[in-house]
């Protein structure tokens, strides 16, 4: 954003450039940046808001009446929304929300633990081959998530997994990503000092990292669970190869194989959208819950 | 005709030969023929899976289970077929973890059947003599007119024909078509009057495809154990060229089928006509409520004067995937779900489900008139457009890459770029070429 204001301030200011650094071209500037980013919010909001209002209408309200706005019943058909949408097929969408939440919420806490463990023994521990292994973790990033979904279909049908929660659980629990933002974090704020001190006192490597190192780390740490929590809460491809059993779906692929049906189960429409919108709670309840760690993790890992 | 199917069989059983040698690699040859494998009852009881993305379907099995102490089934789900249900299958058939029984439409059929993916269940018990409780065409659809086989069981079927707005055709004065070239009439006036005769679906290439069927054309079939590619013969042609004169006009909209936009204009009079499957009258019925009891239903517009032909445009069958412990249970059970007149009552009610089976003109649920088309008594059109089905159209195997490639080419043609019959050549090409790169043998 910081780039996309500066050539907006510099084309703003470009006429009369007399005076520069004047209260003009502060104004303008300012008006200039806040007009991006009034269009941005505008482009990311406006999609949201229609399924907000969306999901107040009925099926045939949905394409008769105005897509922006609500309709005058909109309260009593919302609610009558929710109600088909928890009661549908045996209120199966209200395990898919456990489920994921399950997924999401379990397997980002662990996954955080596994990562910041991992990144911290990598930056607070000097061993042999630590960069090769840091660097194997790191091109694990650049391999997309999808194009692992196959193979591990085909391994854990050989430990006849699949179709199982573990299918879906297991590799949420691996986020290279958390690795790197980890060893970067805990090699910035982690001083050695304090470690030898803890030694000094007779405190074991485990209860050190657990009881001093991971409260120096928490900004980092809040950010990966974030990262991973999104991630698994947004995995489709993945639960998509592995699951079978509609018991066991996340709202993700639940809410798709609904969208699927939809021209032959037209009633499904009004789901999907209820569904879709019910599904983004969470993640918005999680984001402004851990927003400020979010930001101060983020900036700190990305100077360093 | 016995004779083309002899010819087909031995395509066949080259086919997946070679699909069995080049892509699956390992497990060897086994019964290439078309020979049904023995089919013996097990000894004890059997649990069997069952995967279908039609909703309520568990319902159905439910009965089943009530019923068969020793057959117990477990129903998994999906999105619809080519969604991902179909990639999971042949991902699960190359794991050896597949389901027994499988849903799988008629276009995806033989590619099944190419990458020796079905049971052939001809020797089950009672699987060859339910020839006659279903539609005829629907059996060649299983079958592929190979002699002593059978890989699937019909399930559902969409038999097309003519929703048109009955007010709007009678307060103008225009008569409902029954050829094709009235149609092209009415387009016009109707156009004149600032509405559509109807919306052409640029990415339903099935549709199309059953437009084609209906025509007499054929896209696929195999003789001198080749597969021979025939996107743009004589019938496709003339098809694709009255739906371009239709589309240069502008007497045809070209909004996505399905969408919010696609459903307003039906639900604001903006569409007279849509030339669908049986299941189009629940898509309408939601997606037009304002426009209910407006509407009624003819037989298709025809080729020639007096001609009856109908077409198609989806159905599924219920499959027994290669590698079923219990192929006798699981035909078994197909064979129930798809005739039992308690089980079709509840897949109609709860899926929408349009059975293959004869029997479906004694349902209840297709008997009586229906109040969103003024009572008439549609499913009787219906019925008849399904017996009107020509029985020797085949799918071909690479089905989901020509619908990819021949709807890229009409979105072109919708919006003013090349023609239909481009297309349907360049989709006719690409579609050899993949063949030739998965090794199945075609002619050029």
């Amino acid at each position: 954003m910081s780039a996309a204001t500066a050539t907006a301030a510099k084309s703003a200011s470009a006429p009369g450039a007399a005076n520069p650094r004047g209260p003009r071209h502060s104004i303008m500037s300012r008006s200039a940046a806040m007009l991006i980013m009034g269009v941005f919010t505008l482009y990311f909001l406006t999609p949201i808001w229609w399924l907000l209002v969306s999901s107040t209408k009925t099926g045939g309200q949905i394409t008769g009446t105005a897509p922006l706005w609500f309709t005058l019943e909109s309260v009593p058909t919302f609610l009558a929304n929710l109600g088909n949408l928890f009661t549908y097929s045996d209120g199966v969408f209200g395990r898919w929300l456990l489920n994921s939440a399950l997924y999401a919420g379990l397997g980002a806490l662990l996954g955080t633990v596994i990562a910041a463990m991992c990144g911290y023994a990598l930056a607070k521990y000097e061993f042999r081959g630590r960069e090769a292994i840091f660097n194997i973790v790191l091109s694990g990033v650049l391999v997309p998530a999808t194009a692992l979904a196959l193979p591990l279909f085909l391994i854990f049908s050989e430990v006849k997994l699949t179709n199982t929660l573990w299918a879906v659980f297991l590799p949420s629990l691996v986020s290279p990503f958390g690795v790197y933002l980890a060893r970067i974090y805990a090699a910035a704020s982690v001083p050695t000092e304090l470690l030898e001190a803890a030694r000094l006192d007779g405190s074991s490597e485990v209860r050190t990292f657990f009881t001093v190192s991971t409260r120096l780390m928490a900004p980092a740490l809040v950010t990966i669970f974030l990262f991973q929590f999104v991630a698994i809460w947004n995995n489709f491809f993945l639960p998509l190869i592995m699951l079978r059993d509609q018991v066991l779906f996340p709202v993700t692929l639940g809410l798709y194989a609904w969208n699927s049906q939809i021209s032959q189960i037209p009633e499904l429409r009004v789901l999907v959208i209820v569904g879709a919108l019910v599904s983004i709670l969470p993640l918005i309840g999680t984001f402004l819950a851990l927003q400020r760690f979010w930001s101060s993790g983020l900036g700190a890992g990305s100077v360093k | 005709m016995r004779a083309h199917y002899g010819k087909a069989t031995a395509a066949f059983a080259i086919v997946s030969a070679l699909a069995l040698a080049g892509c699956s690699g390992g497990g060897g040859a086994s019964e290439t023929e078309a020979s049904a494998t023995s089919c013996e009852p097990a000894s004890g009881p059997v649990e069997l899976t069952f995967t279908t993305w039609v909703p309520g379907m568990d319902k159905v099995v439910d009965l089943w289970n009530k019923e068969n102490e020793n057959i117990k089934v477990k129903v998994q789900t999906g999105p619809n077929g080519n969604s991902g249900t179909y990639q999971n299958f042949f991902n699960q058939l190359q794991a050896g973890n597949a389901p027994d029984v499988g849903q799988i439409e008629y276009d995806a059929l033989p590619n099944f059947r190419v990458q020796d993916g079905l049971e052939n269940i001809a020797a089950c018990e009672g699987v060859a003599d339910a020839q006659d409780k279903f539609v005829d065409w629907t059996w060649g659809q299983v079958t592929f007119g190979e002699e002593g086989a059978v890989y699937a069981v019909p399930q559902d079927s969409g038999p097309m024909a003519m929703f048109y707005r009955a007010d709007l055709f009678k307060e103008a004065g225009i008569e409902v078509p029954t050829t094709w070239d009235e149609y092209a009439a009415a387009a016009e006036q109707i156009k004149a009057r600032g509405s559509y005769i109807t919306n052409f679906p640029r990415s339903d290439v099935n549709w199309f495809a059953g437009n084609v069927w209906q025509a007499g054309g054929q896209w696929f079939s195999s003789a001198n154990d080749q597969w021979e590619v025939n996107l743009t013969g004589d019938e496709s042609a003339k098809v694709a060229n009255y739906w371009q004169d239709l589309l240069g006009k502008g007497q045809v909209s070209t909004l996505p089928s399905f969408s919010d936009e696609w459903n307003a204009s039906f639900n604001t009079g903006q569409q007279w006509t849509w030339v669908s499957a049986v299941w189009g009258a629940s898509t309408l019925a939601s997606g037009a409520p304002d426009t209910a009891g407006k509407w009624a239903v003819a037989p298709m517009p025809q080729w020639e004067d007096g001609g009856k032909a109908a077409g198609n445009w989806g159905g599924s069958s219920t499959a027994v995937l290669k590698g079923s412990k219990h192929p006798y249970e699981a035909s078994k059970f197909a064979l129930w779900l798809n005739t039992d007149p308690e089980a079709l009552a509840l897949a109609n009610e709860l899926g929408g489900l349009y059975p293959a089976a004869k029997s479906a003109t004694d349902l209840d649920a297709f008997a009586g008139g229906v109040d969103y088309f003024g009572g008439q008594k549609i499913y009787e059109v219906f019925a008849e457009a399904s017996s009107n089905v020509d029985p020797n159209f085949t799918w071909g195997p690479t089905m989901t890459q020509t619908y990819t490639d021949v709807s890229d080419g009409f979105g072109k043609a919708a919006g003013g770029n090349g023609t239909l019959l481009d297309a349907l050549e360049n989709g006719e090409k690409k579609t050899i070429d993949s063949l030739k790169s998965q090794s199945i043998p075609v002619k050029e």
